[in-house]
């Protein structure tokens, strides 16, 4: 039983990983690392860790993302600023 | 280098690197193997001084001098994105502008606010006793705290975090855990060893000795550095714009 | 299966490392090369994690369960996860940090057109 869902968990984070790294465009790239966090933290979890999936929860579904998305933001910003000034 | 060699070249090098890593698995003790020495001397270790996470003992007893490298690489991070990221000389700060906030969203937010901070305090409080500890209540109290960027908005954030003082903090936390360390040498054991202070009641917030002020400096300085991590993002997200000198 | 689950999680490990590396070598956009390091980073995790599993063990925290009746996994190499997690989203940010200067610096994202400008 615990086999089977470490082997669901796994091939679950293999096609989140694969899916971060196809998609191009980091602000969508963001919501799949997020995804990923969440797999990882239920993977962790399955593994009998529940620290690391704590910790996995609030850094790889939250943080990392959300460092992202604020510099992809500023990017965006700065692009608009510069073509308005033209 | 043309982009078609440079394929060529990551193709040869990932088929290289894939044979001998998949080599190195198939020779790996198996999966869910029963044979864990470390593990099961790191337990013994941990019930003899009466901490009930055996997690929190190996990071803040028995290899605390490894955590305080961690929290040096932490801190260094932290004081290079914070000079990466000032204000520089051709930049000003615009004020951004009051933000609507749809109704339900700011009503769930502030709602939350309080019990992710207290969520986040109880995680560090019980890293020795549940799974938790300095590392991931202080993220969690740190990320709970930006809640209010979208309940409210960004000036409403700014009120709340002094980041003066989070800095400090920062600097501070990462200190005590030094002092910490110092004091066993002081007392004439070694740095970081943890037989200053009775093990205390296993399974009570008080066992461990040193465990839980280690973990509580951790959990100040990891809630400090994301606050002033985040804080310097947010500015440049949102306030710091260049000037157009060029 | 049990044949295959013996080496399958440090299979799916070693997978999720060459995937990362794939993407940092073929990024055209920097923020997104910062993506695919941290799904670097992620391998080392379930490696980790992995080796330290044992079938039927729980997790080594004694607030609920009594010392000495049940068999635990390895709580070592959790320890080691758990702090890399938390430095390593640090370092994430930090290399963030080096984008954003190199985007005021030169302008551009593609790391192609950066070794360009240089010459």
């Amino acid at each position: 039983m615990s086999d089977a869902l470490i082997l669901v968990a796994l091939l679950l984070v293999a096609a989140t990983a694969t899916a971060a790294v196809a998609q191009r465009d980091p602000a969508r790239q963001a919501l799949v690392l997020s995804v990923l966090g969440v797999f990882l933290a239920v993977l962790f979890t399955v593994l009998q860790a529940p620290d690391v999936g704590l910790s996995q929860l609030a850094v790889g579904a939250a943080l990392t993302p959300l460092l992202i998305m604020l510099s992809v933001r500023k990017i965006r910003r700065r692009r608009r600023d510069r073509d308005g000034a033209r | 280098m043309s982009r078609r060699l440079r394929l060529w070249l990551l193709a040869v090098g990932g088929a290289g690197l894939a044979a001998v890593l998949a080599a190195a698995c198939l020779e790996l003790p198996g999966f869910g193997g029963r044979s864990h020495p470390y593990g099961t001397r790191a337990v013994r270790a941990s019930l003899a001084r009466h901490t009930a996470n055996t997690i929190a003992s190996v990071n803040f007893d028995q290899r605390a001098y490894d955590t305080l490298g961690e929290m040096s690489i932490l801190f260094a991070a932290v004081l290079g994105c914070v000079v990466l990221l000032r204000q520089a000389r051709d930049e000003h700060r615009e004020r951004p502008r009051p933000a609507q906030v749809a109704r339900p969203v700011r009503r769930y937010a502030l709602l939350v606010v309080p019990a992710a901070l207290v969520c986040g305090l109880y995680i560090v409080a019980h890293g020795q006793l549940s799974p938790g500890g300095g590392f991931q209540g202080g993220v969690v109290a740190a990320t709970a705290l930006h809640l209010l960027y979208l309940g409210a908005d960004y000036r409403a954030l700014e009120r709340v975090r002094p980041l003066g003082a989070f800095e400090a903090t920062d600097a501070l936390s990462v200190c005590a855990y030094l002092v910490l360390g110092l004091a066993g040498v002081l007392a004439g054991t070694a740095f970081l060893a943890n037989t200053l202070l009775p093990y205390g009641t296993f399974n009570t917030l008080s066992s461990g000795g040193f465990v839980p002020l280690l973990n509580a400096a951790v959990g100040m300085e990891v809630a400090s550095a994301v606050v002033v991590l985040l804080a310097n993002f947010l500015d440049q997200a949102v306030e710091i714009v260049e000037e157009e000198a060029g | 299966m049990s044949a295959l689950m013996q080496v399958l999680p440090y299979l799916i490990a070693a997978y999720v490392f060459l995937t990362g590396c794939y993407g940092l070598a073929t990024s055209r956009n920097l923020i997104h090369a910062v993506g695919c390091l941290s799904v670097c980073q992620v391998s080392t995790y379930i490696l980790l994690l992995a080796v330290g599993y044992r079938s039927g063990g729980t997790a080594p925290v004694f607030s609920d369960i009594k010392p000495g009746t049940r068999p635990l996994v390895d709580p070592v190499v959790q320890a080691l996860t758990l702090t890399d997690i938390v430095v390593g989203a640090t370092v994430t940010a930090l290399l963030l940090a080096l984008v954003l200067q190199i985007v005021k610096r030169h302008g551009t994202l593609d790391p192609d057109e950066l070794r360009e400008l240089r010459g």
